[in-house]
């Protein structure tokens, strides 16, 4: 391993854009990548997780396996970012938190509209979903919120490369947003 | 008549007799942040945002009168702070999940978190139960976004001459309500050319059939600030007001 | 039970109205009586109320839905709300509600399937002298022990009307344990008038503000200033007397209404005298309602020897009366101008101020509003001169002060303590050995533990509406506060963002405290957070005290909390 500053991310209850957006740094991730080294994330498909400076958080917490990974970042991360609005305050797959998981069983796997086969999967390699989908800072210490749905690349970026100077991140006001 | 001044952060306001501070200061192109205050209304007080220090104590500008003299503190970190952890518990407090609301970009408890440069809320967000009443033709009550500043409540009665909205329940259990033998918006005689339809600081009523007509990037708020149209829009209501009433 | 009488809900409602009137203010007593009727207000009688009294619907509906003796939904026919104040809580009231709940199969916060029984919580009923008490039907039954519970299920299961209950079961302990000058002093009816009426207005404005007495609420706001300043503002007056004695722990309002209601009408109508008010109110909590009768018994006694009505002791023009009016479960309403508010039959929302009530109070008009044991020290010095008061007690603190003692101590009761007497002396008058703290003033108070024993109850050093809440050592510091934060977010009124949201957080907080799902640094900083906000922008002074416990809790027992928080995981 190199001596360069580890960087991991993941995605929970989430939907990947942030990751998507992350992307859009378009040619300089290849200056990032000879900044950092980038531990387990969806870009590269490591698994494990190694001690990280920097752990950016994608999605609310939805599952057992959600909660499972978020406490692992926690522990092996220095730096936790919650990084758009489902980490930060559930966005859209906590409007769920509106009915009763029961209720959402029953409507996508038995009552729905065009379900056939009805029933509710069980298989045990399936994450158990929590009863209640939560933002990601009330279940371990978050240290910075970048919002946005997603955020923009540029606040990414932004955010990157203050972590790795050592500065305090400041998101300038035109990437501020949380849509 | 503006003969007499007081100051805020040490600016020399001018006012006349009867106006509260909040008032003065637009008129003066000062801002303090606000949600519930709107100038055609009759101020409120109740989201607090437009606490400044009056002579050191903590006032509602909206409700207090202006006064010769006064020293009133606005834009300092603490307030701003304060004001900042008043919209932090707004947020957790009902639903506001700005990427699917088609008051985004026009919202101003959104625009408030941009003024504010509020990242996110540190409290347990607390996902309530509230029904949505979506009865009514041209008008949606999406009670998930509902602050209860009552600007609806006060448009109904003062501007439109009518009581479509009311408040009911206490503390977190607070519900808007609406004035009609079923309770439905859709039965009561809201239209949506009504002030009270069109005054939400929120997404909690909406007019239909005007979701994202404006692109992204062209909403009010995506290149302006919430500081900027509050004051031109008050500069025009009040103004607009005071000729009015010579 | 709709359907008692024989005739339609429609026209026993049109019976209720008919007999009120249509003054829009009468809207919470009407409500009231159509709660009792029916165990609910029926919205769909809410459009006869409504047009009866020409308001809106939905004000009738944002008025009922405010107050917990209100409900939509229907209760029980014996409704039972047990007091979950913490001295309840320390004398068992969640064992007790767990065997109501189980032997009438009913379970808390639901109405039994037959609709015969509903099982809830209330805050503090003002009977922590004698708990844990709970209300049925609105009427206090205090001492709940199993022999009670026993009873009650099988009054409740035969279907014993609750005016054929037995008597006993509603006896409240007066427990005077150490009266002082108030409590001993004593006025033959029309005494304190007479001597006031001999000596002319001026006089008696003069011996008030020479006695130094403060209003004994809690704010210590000068009464003789008071009456003055009200008597000189100009137009129609009003007069009331707060005796919507909520705050946790305070019963002794309980007692002055009992043993000297003849001085606090006396007090009243001395105020009325000197402000020229013709309509008083005396603004009770719904808690109190089995003192009513008594109550209107000795109004009609004082009608009967032209102490109240018209020409009051003979004097042309004299002319003042008193009506009962009923709370309804809003702790909010002993805040004066929410008060003021619930008797115009709004939601009682906390006004503006200024304007004060000396001013513009009941419908805008000057209105002199008092506690009830300032009109009655108000009586007392009227009768015998400003010295009655001025002898005992601190300069800055003159005359005595009620104090309500619960929780762990030998003689829970009412105390009269010149102002100036300890924590120390006061606990070793109740009986409290070694306690781990007290609470003075209830949860809006302070907590003092024991280094500060040496603290003065005085204006000056501990301000008390009355409540001293004993706490001994086997208590948990932690499940007091959230007892006391989660009464807060039960009774804020939802008007203002920092309470309504602020006191439902902190209660969150501290559940997550308590369940070690939050960490110390990360929750106390929050809790700092709130606080400084609740206070620097809250609308009324709920809003503004209801950190105090969590506040008094960090800063006094730091370890309480640190010890029962578990780590969030982070790393660093």
């Amino acid at each position: 391993m190199s001596d360069r500053p580890c960087v991991a991310t993941t995605s929970l209850a989430g939907c990947f854009g942030c990751h998507m957006s992350f992307l859009d740094i378009d040619e300089r991730i290849v200056e990032l990548a000879e900044a950092i080294h980038l531990d387990r994330t969806p870009l590269t498909d490591i698994k494990q997780l190694h001690h990280c400076r920097i752990g950016l958080i994608e999605g609310g917490v939805g599952s057992e396996e959600n909660l499972q990974v978020l406490q692992e970042f926690r522990a092996r991360c220095e730096i936790v970012v919650a990084v758009g609005a489902c980490a930060i305050n559930g966005g859209i797959p906590a409007l769920r938190n509106h009915f009763e998981l029961r209720d959402c069983l029953r409507e996508v796997y038995l009552e729905g509209m065009g379900v056939d086969d009805p029933q509710i999967p069980d298989d045990p390699e399936l994450p158990r979903p929590l009863p209640r989908l939560r933002p990601i800072h009330e279940l371990v210490k978050v240290d910075y919120s970048l919002p946005g749905c997603p955020p923009p690349a540029e606040a990414i970026w932004k955010l990157l490369q203050d972590l790795l100077a050592g500065r305090e991140p400041v998101i300038p006001s035109e990437l501020l947003r949380y849509d | 008549m503006n003969d007499q001044a007081f100051t805020i952060d040490d600016h020399p306001v001018p006012f006349r007799r009867g106006e509260s501070i909040m008032e003065a200061a637009l008129l003066a192109g000062i801002y303090i942040p606000h949600l519930c205050f709107h100038p055609l209304l009759e101020p409120h007080g109740s989201c607090r945002l437009c606490t400044v220090e009056v002579n050191g104590k903590p006032l509602p500008a909206c409700t207090t009168p202006a006064a010769a003299g006064l020293e009133v503190t606005n834009d300092t970190e603490a307030l701003n702070q304060q004001r900042r952890t008043l919209l932090q518990l707004l947020f957790a407090e009902g639903n506001h999940c700005c990427p699917s609301c088609e008051k985004s970009g026009h919202c101003e408890l959104q625009a408030m978190g941009y003024w504010l440069k509020m990242l996110d809320s540190p409290f347990p967000y607390l996902f309530p139960r509230r029904a949505l009443d979506a009865s009514h033709p041209a008008v949606l009550l999406d009670r998930d976004r509902c602050i209860f500043c009552e600007r609806c409540v006060r448009a109904s009665r003062e501007l439109d001459g009518k009581e479509v909205f009311a408040l009911a329940g206490r503390g977190l259990n607070t519900r808007l309500i609406v004035n009609s033998p079923s309770g439905r918006l859709g039965d009561s005689d809201l239209e949506a050319s009504d002030h009270a339809a069109r005054i939400c600081p929120t997404g909690a009523l909406l007019v239909r059939g005007e979701g994202f007509r404006t692109p992204i990037g062209k909403r009010p708020f995506d290149g302006k600030s919430l500081s900027e149209t509050c004051l031109q829009r008050a500069a025009a209501l009040l103004k607009e007001g005071k000729e009015s009433e010579r | 039970m709709e359907k008692a009488g024989g005739s339609s809900p429609e026209e026993q409602v049109t019976g209720i109205l008919r007999r009120h009137g249509t003054d829009p203010s009468l809207l919470l007593p009407i409500l009231q009586e159509v709660q009792k009727r029916f165990h609910r207000v029926p919205p769909r009688l809410e459009d006869a109320i409504a047009a009866h009294l020409s308001l809106p619907r939905s004000h009738v509906e944002g008025v009922v839905d405010f107050y917990h003796f209100l409900s939509h939904e229907r209760r029980g026919e014996y409704d039972i709300l047990l007091s979950n104040c913490i001295i309840d809580r320390f004398h068992g009231q969640q064992a007790i509600q767990q065997r109501l709940a189980r032997e009438l199969d009913t379970p808390p916060g639901r109405v039994r399937g037959d609709g015969r029984v509903s099982i809830g919580e209330t805050s503090c009923t003002g009977l922590c002298d004698q708990g844990p008490a709970a209300l049925v039907n609105g009427r206090a039954v205090p001492a709940l022990d199993e022999h009670r519970v026993t009873q009650m299920v099988s009054l409740v299961e035969s279907g014993v009307p609750l005016e054929r209950w037995p008597e006993a079961m509603f006896r409240v302990d007066d427990n005077v344990c150490q009266p002082g000058p108030l409590l001993k002093s004593g006025l033959t009816p029309g005494e304190a008038l007479n001597a006031a009426l001999g000596g002319g207005p001026e006089n008696l404005l003069q011996q008030l503000e020479q006695s130094g007495l403060r209003g004994r609420g809690g704010a210590g706001f000068p009464t003789g200033m008071k009456w003055r300043l009200c008597r000189e503002a100009a137009g129609e007056h009003y007069l009331i007397c707060n005796a919507d004695e909520g705050e946790p722990g305070t019963f002794k309002d309980r007692e002055l209404l009992r043993l000297h209601a003849h001085a606090l009408f006396e007090g009243m109508t001395l105020g009325a005298w000197i402000t020229g008010a013709e309509k008083g109110f005396l603004y009770l909590r719904g808690e109190y309602r089995f003192l009513r009768e008594a109550l209107e018994r000795i109004l009609d006694e004082r009608r009967d020897c032209g102490l109240l009505g018209e020409s009051i002791c003979g004097v042309n023009g004299f002319r003042f009366d008193i009506t009962i009016r009923m709370g309804a479960g809003a702790y909010i309403c002993g805040e004066e101008s929410a008060l003021l508010e619930s008797l115009e039959g709004n939601r009682p929302r906390p006004r503006n101020r200024p304007p004060y009530p000396i001013t513009s109070g009941f419908r805008g008009k000057p209105t002199l509003v008092n506690n009830v044991e300032t009109f009655v020290a108000a009586a007392f010095v009227a009768l015998y001169g400003s010295s009655w008061l001025t002898s005992i007690g601190t300069d800055a603190s003159p005359g005595s002060k009620l104090i309500s003692i619960s929780g762990d101590c030998a003689r829970p009761g009412i105390y009269e303590f010149p102002f100036g007497t300890s924590v120390e002396e006061i606990l070793e008058a109740c009986g409290a050995d070694s306690p781990m703290g007290v609470q003075v003033g209830g949860p809006s108070g302070s907590y003092i533990t024991p280094q500060e024993f040496h603290r003065r109850l005085a204006f000056e050093d501990l301000s008390t509406g009355g409540s001293f809440m004993v706490f001994g050592r086997e208590r948990d510091l932690l499940e007091i506060v959230e007892n006391f934060t989660a009464f807060f977010a039960h009774e804020s009124c939802g008007f203002c963002t920092p309470c309504r949201v602020g006191t439902a957080m902190q209660n969150r907080l501290l559940k997550r405290i308590r369940n070690g799902e939050e960490t110390g640094a990360e929750a106390l900083e929050l809790l700092r957070q709130l606080r400084e906000t609740m206070i620097g922008a809250s609308h009324c002074g709920l809003g503004k005290s209801a950190s105090n416990p969590v506040f008094d809790m960090l800063e006094k027992e730091p370890r309480v909390l640190s010890a029962r928080a578990t780590s969030r995981g982070r790393v660093r």
